[in-house]
C-alpha cells in the first residue's frame, strides 16, 4: 500500500470517528430535551382523571421509573440493535386494553420506515434535477458575469433562496397544478405504485426543493469558479487564445470541483430540512410530516427517533462533504 | 409526451433561427469580431430571449375573460408583470429622491447603489413604518371579529366583495387587510427581538471564547458544534414540543419560549461568526496594547473588539434575520410557532391556503394566501438584496 493512500484512510477514519462521536453527543442532547419535559409522561397524556393503576401501568411500560442514566442507555442501546420503543399513542392503547390484545404492535421502526424511503425518494428527484441544473448554470453565469443574463439569475436566484418554503410550493401549486393541471397538488403515494405515477405525483414537492436548493448551489459554483479566474494558470491559459468556455471547463472547473462538491453535499443535506415544510404542504407521506404530526401530539418516542434519524443523515452528509473536499484536494490530502 | 415534443422541436427552431441569425449579422457587420466570435450558445440564449420577451407580450395582452368566464392565468400574469414593473419604477423613484435630498454621505451612498439595492431598502423602510404604526393604519383590530364572514378581496360587490374591506375576510371573518398589517408587527417583530437576543448570547459567548481561549473556548466550542449537528428547523420542532407542553394553555408563553428556543439555536451560528472574527481581531496590536495597558475583560471586548468587528457582524446580523424570519414563519405555517389569535403571516398562510384551488374561476380568492406568504417572501428578499449589496461592496470584488 502505498504511503499516500494509507494518509487518506486515516484521516477518513478520523473524520469518521469524530462524526460517531458528534452522533453520540446529539443522543445526549435530544435524550436531555426530552427529559426536560415537565411531570409526568403517564400523568400527561391520560389527563387528570387517570386512575394510579393506569398511570403505573404506562411508566411500567415505557420503563419511567428507572433512574435518568439506565432509561438513556437503554435507550441508546435499543437504538443501536434499531428498536425505536413504541409509539406512545401504540402504548397508550395497550395500556388500557389490558397487556396485549393479540394483534400486532406498530413499532417506531414499522412507522418510519416506509415513510423514510418515501422521504429519500423524494430527495433523490430533487437532487437528480438540482445538481446538473445547478453547476450548468453555475458555469454558463461564470462564463457570461455581468451581463443581463447574469443579473436576471443574480436576482431570481436571490429570490427564491429568501422565499419560505411554502411560498414556493403554493405557487407551483397555482401555475401547475391549479391552472394548468399538470402535475397532481396532493402526493397521494402508497406502497406499490408504478415508477412512473410515483414520480409524476413526486413531482411538485421535488420541483419545490428544487427551486430552493438550485439557486444556493448556482451561487456557490459561480463563486468558486470566479474566485479561481484572477489565479495566474488561468490568464496563462487565456493569453494562450483559449476560449472562454475551454478556460472554465477544462481548467477552472477541476480546481474548482471541491468547493462545488462541499457545496452539493451541504445543500443536499439542506433538503433535510426542507423537506419538512414541504411534505406538510403536498401532504407527501414522509418523515417529515410523521415528525410534525408528532410533535403536534407530542409522542415522544417518535420525535425522538425522527430527531435522532435527520441529525444522522445531516451529519453523514456533511461529513461525506469533508472527506470529498479533502479527497479531490491534494492540498488537504498532505496536510504539513 | 406531445407537449414534450413541441418542446424540444421549438427549440431546434430556434437553435436554427440562431444559426441564421448569427450569421446574417456576420455578413451585415462584415464579420465584426463581436459576431464573428460569437458562440451559438450566445446566439440561441438571444433567440430564447426574444421569444419569451415576445411570449410574455402576446400573453399580456389576451382577453381578461372570455364569454364571461375569467382567463385566471392571464389576470395572475397581468398581476404579477405590473407587480413587478411599479416596484421597480417606485424602487427607481426612491432612489433618485434620496440622490438629491438628504446629507452628503446619503447621496452618496444612494448613488452607488443598484436598484435591487435601493427597492430592498424602500422595502425595507415600509415594513419597519407598518410594522411600528400598525394600531393607526390597520382600520380594524386583528382580533375582531365582524359580522361578515368569507368576503372575497378585490371589493367588488358583484363578484362577492366589499368595500369596506378590500382584501376580504377570512373563514370567521376578520378582516384580512387588519391581519396582515398587525402581522407586520408580530412576525417582524418577533424575528427582530429574537435575532437581537441572539446576536447577544452568540455575540458576547463568540468574543469571551476568542479573548480568554483554554477551556471555556474548548467547552463553548464543542457545545456549539453538537448543537448544529442538529439541523436547525427539526432542533426547533424538538424544543417546541416541550416547550408546549410547559406552557399549557397559555398561548403568549407559547410565544415567548419560541423566541428563546429560536435565539438559542441562532445564537450557536452567531458564536461561530464572532469567534472566527474575534481571534482575528485578538492578535492585532492594539489589542495587546489594551492588554498592557491594563484595561479589563469588558473594555477589551466592547471598546476594542466590537467596533472592528462590526461590519461583517451587520451583515451577519441580516442574513440572521432572513433565517430566523423564515423559522418562524416556517414554524407558525406548521402550527407551532405564534399562537392564534394573534395575526401572524405563517399561520394565516396555513389557514387560507385551501382557497388557491379556486384560482382557475375566482383569481381574486385564490390571491389571500398568496399575500401573506408574498410578504414574508417580500421582507427575506428586501434584506438579502441589502446585504448582497453590502457584501459585494465591502469584498470589492470587480470581477
Amino acid at each position: 500500500m502505498h504511503k499516500p493512500v494509507a494518509g487518506l484512510i486515516r484521516i477518513i477514519l478520523q473524520r469518521l470517528l469524530l462524526g460517531l462521536l458528534t452522533l453520540f453527543a446529539v443522543s445526549i442532547i435530544i435524550f436531555i430535551a426530552v427529559n426536560a419535559l415537565p411531570g409526568d409522561f403517564a400523568e400527561s397524556i391520560l389527563g387528570q382523571g387517570a386512575t394510579a393503576e393506569a398511570v403505573n401501568a404506562i411508566r411500567e411500560q415505557l420503563g419511567l421509573n428507572e433512574s435518568p442514566l439506565s432509561r438513556y442507555f437503554s435507550w441508546l442501546s435499543g437504538v443501536l440493535r434499531g428498536d425505536f420503543g413504541i409509539p406512545m399513542s401504540q402504548a397508550l392503547f395497550q395500556s388500557f386494553t389490558g397487556a396485549s390484545t393479540g394483534g400486532e404492535v406498530v413499532t417506531v421502526v414499522d412507522q418510519i420506515v416506509p415513510r423514510l424511503k418515501n422521504t429519500l425518494f423524494l430527495a433523490g428527484v430533487s437532487a437528480a434535477i438540482s445538481v446538473p441544473l445547478a453547476v450548468t448554470l453555475g458555469i454558463l453565469t461564470a462564463l457570461y458575469r455581468n451581463t443581463a443574463f447574469d443579473k436576471a439569475m443574480n436576482v431570481s436566484t436571490l429570490s427564491a433562496i429568501s422565499s419560505p418554503e411554502f411560498f414556493l410550493a403554493y405557487i407551483l401549486i397555482l401555475f401547475l397544478a391549479v391552472l394548468n393541471p399538470v402535475f397532481p397538488s396532493l402526493s397521494n403515494i402508497f406502497p406499490g405504485m408504478e415508477f412512473s405515477d410515483r414520480l409524476n405525483k413526486t413531482m411538485l414537492p421535488a420541483l419545490t426543493l428544487t427551486l430552493a436548493v438550485t439557486a444556493q448551489m448556482m451561487r456557490m459554483t459561480r463563486a468558486a469558479i470566479i474566485n479561481l479566474l484572477a489565479s495566474p494558470y488561468i490568464e496563462m491559459a487565456r493569453l494562450k487564445g483559449l476560449s472562454p468556455m475551454r478556460v472554465i471547463v477544462t481548467h477552472a472547473l477541476p480546481n474548482a470541483l471541491a468547493p462545488i462538491i462541499t457545496v452539493v453535499a451541504l445543500n443536499l443535506a439542506y433538503l433535510v430540512t426542507g423537506v419538512v415544510v414541504v411534505e406538510v404542504v403536498f401532504v407527501y407521506p414522509g418523515i417529515g410530516q410523521l415528525f410534525v404530526d408528532s410533535v403536534k401530539i407530542r409522542d415522544i418516542p417518535v420525535v425522538q427517533a425522527c430527531c435522532l434519524i435527520f441529525a444522522a443523515v445531516y451529519i453523514l452528509l456533511n461529513l461525506t462533504a469533508d472527506i470529498l473536499s479533502i479527497i479531490s484536494n491534494p492540498r488537504l490530502r498532505h496536510p504539513k | 409526451m406531445t407537449a414534450l415534443i413541441w418542446i424540444i422541436g421549438g427549440l431546434l427552431v430556434m437553435l436554427a433561427i440562431a444559426w441564421g441569425f448569427r450569421s446574417a449579422a456576420q455578413k451585415a457587420t462584415d464579420n465584426k469580431p463581436y459576431f464573428r466570435d460569437m458562440p451559438l450558445g450566445v446566439a440561441f440564449g438571444y433567440v430564447l430571449a426574444t421569444a419569451a420577451i415576445i411570449f410574455s407580450l402576446w400573453y399580456f395582452f389576451q382577453p381578461k375573460d372570455v364569454d364571461g368566464v375569467p382567463q385566471a392565468g392571464v389576470i395572475f400574469f397581468r398581476w404579477a408583470v405590473m407587480g413587478l414593473l411599479m416596484a421597480a419604477a417606485a424602487a427607481w423613484v426612491f432612489r433618485t429622491i434620496f440622490r438629491n435630498v438628504g446629507t452628503e454621505g446619503s447621496k452618496k451612498l444612494f448613488r452607488s447603489m443598484p436598484l435591487t439595492a435601493a427597492f430592498g431598502v424602500m422595502i425595507i423602510i415600509a415594513y419597519a413604518i407598518v410594522s411600528i404604526f400598525a394600531g393607526f393604519i390597520a382600520p380594524y383590530g386583528q382580533e375582531e371579529i365582524l359580522a361578515n364572514a368569507n368576503i372575497v378581496a378585490g371589493g367588488d360587490p358583484a363578484l362577492g366583495g366589499n368595500p369596506e374591506f378590500p382584501l376580504g375576510t377570512d373563514q370567521i371573518g376578520r378582516d384580512i387587510l387588519s391581519r396582515l398589517i398587525y402581522g407586520a408587527q408580530n412576525t417582524v417583530g418577533i424575528a427582530f427581538i429574537t435575532t437581537c437576543l441572539a446576536f447577544l448570547l452568540g455575540g458576547t459567548l463568540g468574543f469571551l471564547a476568542a479573548t480568554l481561549g483554554g477551556w471555556l473556548d474548548q467547552l463553548l466550542s464543542r457545545m456549539v458544534d453538537a448543537m448544529m449537528a442538529i439541523p436547525a428547523l427539526i432542533f426547533a420542532l424538538l424544543l417546541m414540543t416541550i416547550a408546549t407542553a410547559w406552557a399549557g394553555s397559555e398561548a403568549w408563553l407559547v410565544t415567548i419560549y419560541m423566541i428563546l428556543i429560536i435565539a438559542l439555536i441562532d445564537s450557536t451560528r452567531v458564536f461561530r461568526l464572532s469567534r472566527a472574527v474575534g481571534q482575528n481581531i485578538v492578535v492585532m496590536d492594539y489589542i495587546e496594547a489594551a492588554k498592557l495597558r491594563g484595561e479589563g475583560l469588558g473594555y477589551l471586548i466592547f471598546r476594542e473588539m466590537l467596533p472592528n468587528a462590526l461590519a461583517p457582524l451587520l451583515a451577519e446580523f441580516g442574513l440572521r434575520f432572513c433565517f430566523v424570519f423564515l423559522t418562524i414563519a416556517s414554524l407558525s405555517f406548521l402550527g407551532v410557532g405564534i399562537q392564534p389569535p394573534k395575526a401572524d403571516w405563517g399561520t394565516m398562510v396555513r389557514d387560507l391556503s385551501q382557497f388557491i384551488n379556486f384560482a382557475s374561476f375566482a383569481p381574486n380568492v385564490a390571491i389571500t394566501p398568496l399575500l401573506a406568504a408574498g410578504a414574508i417572501a417580500l421582507l427575506t428578499v428586501a434584506v438579502n438584496f441589502v446585504v448582497d449589496w453590502m457584501l459585494h461592496k465591502s469584498s470589492g470584488l470587480k470581477e
